[in-house]
């Protein structure tokens, strides 16, 4: 997000939506079926694209949040609220594409015995509680300072989660990426690629527009205070 | 339409549905600012012209 140069913003809502109709394109029409997990695997192309676009918005707000403690810069806490917003979108999003897939592959919607999904649903309710802890104290230096530290605190979370898949006892979970590269190739990679830029170039859009309402709605709040 | 599919199917809607609901949300909070905007305009005291800062313009 540098500030020299931006995308407008109709420009990059235009990319968007000319991405994610690709990627929906490719998964129903392109993409071959799985040998093992047969139709039912095409949810993973949103899937797991989400699930990383979730993790790039906790990590940005985790960025943000140590911009504004280590720079004091202004905007940095404003932006670091929006991008854990989006984080919590998404990653509600994960949860229930990710129980629709359960529903189908093991025959039920939640399995507390499974790491991945337990660890993931940790993280989730972990930077869900972060607006309890925002709007429970004043707007000011105080707030933005203890949200910057909780969504640092956060970034811990997602090595844990992203690692859990790969170190599940019971390998239930697929591993869509492993050491030696990604699971696919040909058509189904091609498809992943397009989904997962498609999911960021969308992200980085609604941060976008949650940032401008965001900012006119501070300085309104300003304009009527002074 | 298989299980499967219809499973897919549910999952792509509900992916769908979950980014318009945010879409809603925020075009009705735009839609909030607007008028908080309107009405900062309409509280605004007008601008009083001075006598001698009068544009002459020849009529006719």
């Amino acid at each position: 997000m540098g500030r020299s140069y931006r995308i407008p913003l109709p420009a990059l809502a235009a990319a968007s939506l000319a991405l994610v109709t690709l990627a929906l394109v490719l998964v129903f029409y392109v993409a071959p079926n799985d040998a093992s997990q047969g139709f039912s695997q095409r949810i993973f192309y949103f899937h797991v694209s989400i699930a990383l676009t979730a993790y790039a918005c906790f990590g940005a707000g985790a960025w943000k949040a140590l911009r504004h403690l280590w720079k004091r810069d202004p905007r940095a806490d404003l932006e670091s609220y929006v991008a854990v917003h989006q984080g919590v979108i998404f990653g509600s999003l994960v949860l229930l594409t990710g129980s629709i897939w359960a529903k189908i592959s093991w025959g039920h919607w939640w399995l507390w015995s499974e790491d991945e999904l337990v660890l993931f649903l940790v993280l989730f309710l972990f930077y869900a509680a972060y607006f309890m802890l925002r709007f429970s104290v004043d707007p000011g230096p105080q707030r933005a300072n203890f949200s910057a530290v909780y969504a640092l605190f956060g970034v811990v979370l997602i090595p844990v989660s992203f690692l859990a898949i790969r170190i599940a006892k019971s390998f239930v979970h697929p591993q869509v990426f492993t050491l030696h590269g990604p699971n696919f190739g040909g058509w189904m990679l091609v498809t992943y690629c397009v989904a997962q830029i498609a999911m960021l170039v969308f992200a980085h859009t609604l941060y976008r527009v949650e940032l401008v309402g965001k900012r006119i709605d501070a300085r309104l709040r300003e304009l009527r205070l002074g | 339409m298989s299980t499967a599919e219809k499973y897919v199917t549910a999952a792509y809607c509900v992916v769908f549905a979950v980014v318009l609901a945010y879409v809603v949300l925020i075009a009705l909070k735009l839609h909030r600012l607007e008028r908080e905007v309107d009405e900062l305009e309409r509280r605004r005291p007008p601008v009083p012209v001075a006598e001698d800062e009068r544009e002459t313009i020849h009529v006719g």
